[in-house]
């Protein structure tokens, strides 16, 4: 497992382009909102966990069509499902992979992004907080969609419809823990998430990635 | 057992003793690679049973998974990853005559050159059982016959192959199964 995963990562960074495309679609998509309302601070303060939050959900979006998809073109993904890892333990590490080469970076770059757009200095950790479980969160709904979407004509038009409306509700509770003045309640939604999210995205994507190979 | 909505096949028995050896014949669409994807627990049987030592062999596919060493139709090789990295083994890279190409990038080798890379990782596996997808595709005769040795001596320690093939492999004590 972990001679997998440090090929995945030896992967990500010969790839090191796609990986920076996320985190530069990240930092210039949150750039757009100071430019097209204006550099007032209430303005963007006020809806600052908003934006890096829905930046960071779509950023994470872009290398999940690559993560199988380069796979079973070139006929690796057999070999994964024969490396005697069940097919849920491919689908965790390939997770494990998307969240440190994708989730971790977003989540490092989000804090002086907040900064510049105007968020109060102390609500900075909380923000950080928040999107520790939710970029995990995104890593394992959108790898599991990756999974169920391999072989699919459109696969990188339908992957975003499958994760997003999945994510709707790590994004109500993230983005309310970060502006509410009692944040223990949504963080403890988002941990429960997580837990319920931990065993049962790669159960489904290791399901969805045997049909696939078939 | 079906591909989607099609009968592949039916009514296929065969066995494999240890050092023993099977080739799989027929014209192309006969169901070659899907008997082989079936052997290695990838496609699901619509009926029937595969045994390993008489105990159902598709119950735990991850213990399955490590009988075996697959060569499918696609080589699997990453082109950003160099051959080392692919195959560490030394002794497997010279079986197939690319030692010394260890430390070029998989984007440079031809496409033979990466079949060969593909066969030493099933070398360098260990596993008892290959399963080759037509091993020689894209081969020159040089590696073919390298190819015939290293048979040899994985079916001389114990192991056993079961190959589909439409162009004659050296394979002098291998039994065939027409599809």
């Amino acid at each position: 497992m972990r001679r997998l995963l440090g090929r995945e990562l030896r992967l990500a960074w010969r790839h090191a382009s796609d990986t920076a495309a996320a985190l530069l679609f990240f930092v210039i998509a949150a750039t757009l909102f100071p430019f097209a309302l204006g550099p007032d601070a209430r303005t963007l303060s006020a809806i600052a966990p908003g934006v890096v939050w829905v930046c960071a959900l779509l950023a994470a979006l872009l290398p999940l069509d690559r993560l199988f998809g380069a796979d079973f073109e070139d006929g690796t993904l057999d070999l994964l499902l024969l490396s005697g890892l069940s097919a849920g333990g491919v689908v965790s590490m390939k997770t494990l992979a998307h969240w440190l080469t994708t989730g971790l970076p977003l989540l490092l770059i989000a804090a002086p992004l907040a900064v510049m757009l105007r968020m109060p200095a102390e609500a900075v950790p909380m923000l950080l907080l928040t999107l520790l479980p939710g970029t995990m969160l995104l890593s394992l709904l959108g790898t599991m969609a990756g999974a169920i979407t391999l072989g699919a004509r459109r696969s990188a038009v339908l992957m975003p419809l499958i994760t997003l409306p999945l994510m709707i509700p790590v994004l109500i509770f993230g983005c309310a823990a970060v502006t509410s003045t009692h944040p223990q309640a949504p963080l403890l939604m988002l941990a429960a998430m997580l837990v319920l999210a931990l065993p049962l995205a790669p159960l489904a994507g290791g399901a969805a990635l045997r049909a696939a190979a078939e | 057992m079906f591909r989607g909505e099609r009968l592949v096949f039916r009514d296929v028995g065969f066995a494999v003793p240890a050092g023993g050896a099977l080739l799989l014949r027929g014209p192309n669409g006969a169901g070659k690679s899907s008997l082989l994807r079936a052997v290695a627990g990838l496609t699901p049987l619509a009926a029937g049973r595969l045994l390993w030592n008489g105990e159902d062999a598709l119950d735990d596919l991850p213990t399955h998974a490590k009988r075996i060493s697959w060569l499918g139709h696609l080589d699997a090789v990453k082109l950003a990853l160099c051959v080392g990295e692919h195959v560490a083994e030394a002794a497997a890279l010279a079986a197939m005559g690319l030692e010394s190409f260890r430390d070029l990038p998989a984007k440079l080798l031809s496409a033979g050159q990466k079949r060969r890379l593909a066969l030493a990782r099933v070398i360098a596996s260990k596993a008892p059982l290959w399963l080759l997808d037509e091993p020689t595709n894209g081969l020159d005769t040089r590696s073919i016959a390298m190819l015939g040795a290293v048979f040899a001596g994985h079916l001389q320690a114990g192991g056993m192959i079961i190959a589909s093939t439409h162009t004659p492999l050296d394979l002098p004590e291998a039994r065939t199964l027409n599809l």
